[in-house]
């Protein structure tokens, strides 16, 4: 209901503006925020630190929003998915050799990837949206998404070159907009 | 890069999967590609919906340490746009330390076209549409975070097909606070009414403002003598008492 009513585009302003500054009492957004970030983040402790700190962001510049652009929900969710995605590259500058390692050691782990994702997600229509795009399409997607990779990473993962994992991100993104049908 | 290949980082820029110099570089050809700005709109949609998809519900400490928070972070006014690489070095954003990270990730998706501008006439009506709102969260977050602050559960509507409703109340604040997972869609020119119900009459405690599903609301009025609570349909403009009878009636809780 509530995010119904955000992403109806057209909605007065002040309506939306109270609702976003209340966002943040709320699990419709909460959750969405706090999924993803653990999706990216893996981490239970850093997940709620950053989940925090975007719901208290998203209070706090709730006002500067541009209706006109991405919905309400897209954007909170856009900037929930940039700190946890930002979180884990710091962390990474400071290791770099031993995440490269470790990614390395994991290159046959998507199919695990994969199959925590689908686990975890509740949404039957995503769900079967993601299971019609090709299988470097799927890869893609969810690595870059749910994982945090970068477009270098999903590459030396799948043994992908570079302008293919983009190409594939970017087709892979305007199927499954087509499947799912939703309205930016 | 060719312009056709930055076209192509569309798709990667949505995901969160461009980073270093590749980022500003996209940001800079997004602000001149209208079709890129579409596409990216769209592909912004798209992602939120794998976000949906992955939703997790947060420990309830987390709602409490938010409440807390937001209580003592002041809300800054709407801003006009800026060129995005004005933006990120926003003075406005150096206030402290960790907001300056924070701030600056987010101006980052700003220049995507999230937040930016706000239209020069709306800003005086938005900035005290804010101001009543952070009232009103504060209040709310003074009810919920309170030392005395009690809590009863309850449905609204038949069981099976009711909305979960909690009511919080605090003593001390002598407010109530009631969060529901939702409540049943009304018929156009209805509303829900509120009530505090003083040992048999109803004394009215709010409406919820026709058109907004709003799921944190701050009771209108102190609890005063009030044991339980009413919920009642009423025309959108609120009645002076009851003219139906209730969807739900609720004991505050403790006493």
């Amino acid at each position: 209901m509530f995010i119904g009513a955000l992403a109806r585009p057209g909605q007065r302003p002040d309506d939306l503006l109270v609702l976003v500054a209340n966002a943040t009492l709320d699990d419709h957004i909460a959750a969405p925020v706090f999924g993803i970030v653990c999706s990216v983040l893996r981490d239970p402790a850093q997940s709620e630190e950053v989940t925090h700190e975007v719901l208290v962001e998203v209070w706090r510049i709730a006002a500067r929003f541009r209706l006109d652009k991405v919905t309400a929900l897209a954007w909170v969710l856009t900037i929930a998915h940039l700190r946890a995605v930002d979180r884990v590259r710091s962390a990474q500058a400071t290791a770099d050799r031993e995440y490269k390692a470790a990614l390395l050691e994991q290159t046959p782990a998507y199919d695990e990837v994969s199959e925590a994702v689908e686990r975890r997600l509740e949404d039957e229509h995503v769900r079967r949206c993601l299971q019609a795009l090709t299988q470097t399409q799927r890869e893609s997607v969810v690595l870059a998404y749910y994982r945090g990779l970068t477009c270098p990473q999903v590459g030396e993962l799948l043994s992908v070159p570079l302008g293919t994992v983009k190409s594939r991100m970017r087709d892979g993104l305007i199927r499954m907009h087509e499947c799912l049908g939703v309205t930016a | 890069m060719t312009s056709a290949n930055v076209h192509l980082l569309a798709g990667a820029y949505a995901l969160g999967a461009i980073d270093g110099d590749e980022r500003p570089e996209f940001e800079e050809h997004l602000a001149n590609c209208q079709a890129c700005k579409v596409e990216v709109g769209e592909f912004l949609a798209t992602s939120a919906r794998l976000a949906l998809a992955a939703a997790e519900t947060p420990p309830s400490t987390m709602r409490q340490r938010v409440l807390h928070r937001i209580t003592e972070v002041r809300q800054d006014p709407p801003t006009v746009d800026l060129p995005a690489s004005h933006a990120r070095r926003s003075p406005s954003t150096v206030r402290c330390g960790t907001a300056f990270v924070v701030a600056a990730g987010i101006t980052a998706a700003a220049s995507l076209g999230g937040i930016a501008a706000w239209q020069y006439d709306n800003v005086q009506s938005a900035h005290q549409q804010i101001q009543q709102a952070q009232a009103q969260a504060a209040q709310i977050a003074a009810v919920l975070s309170a030392p005395d602050a009690r809590t009863v559960v309850g449905t609204i509507g038949g069981p099976g097909r009711g909305a979960n409703a909690t009511v919080v109340t605090s003593r001390s604040q002598d407010k109530a606070v009631f969060l529901t997972s939702g409540l049943p869609k009304l018929p156009a020119g209805k509303t829900y009414q509120f009530w505090f119900d003083d040992a048999g009459v109803m004394r009215p405690a709010g409406l919820v403002a026709s058109g907004t599903s709003a799921q944190t609301i701050l009771l209108k009025g102190s609890i005063g003598p009030a044991r339980d609570m009413g919920i009642t349909v009423e025309p959108t403009s609120g009645s002076l008492h009851p003219t139906s009878a209730p969807v739900a009636l609720m004991a505050f809780p403790g006493t």
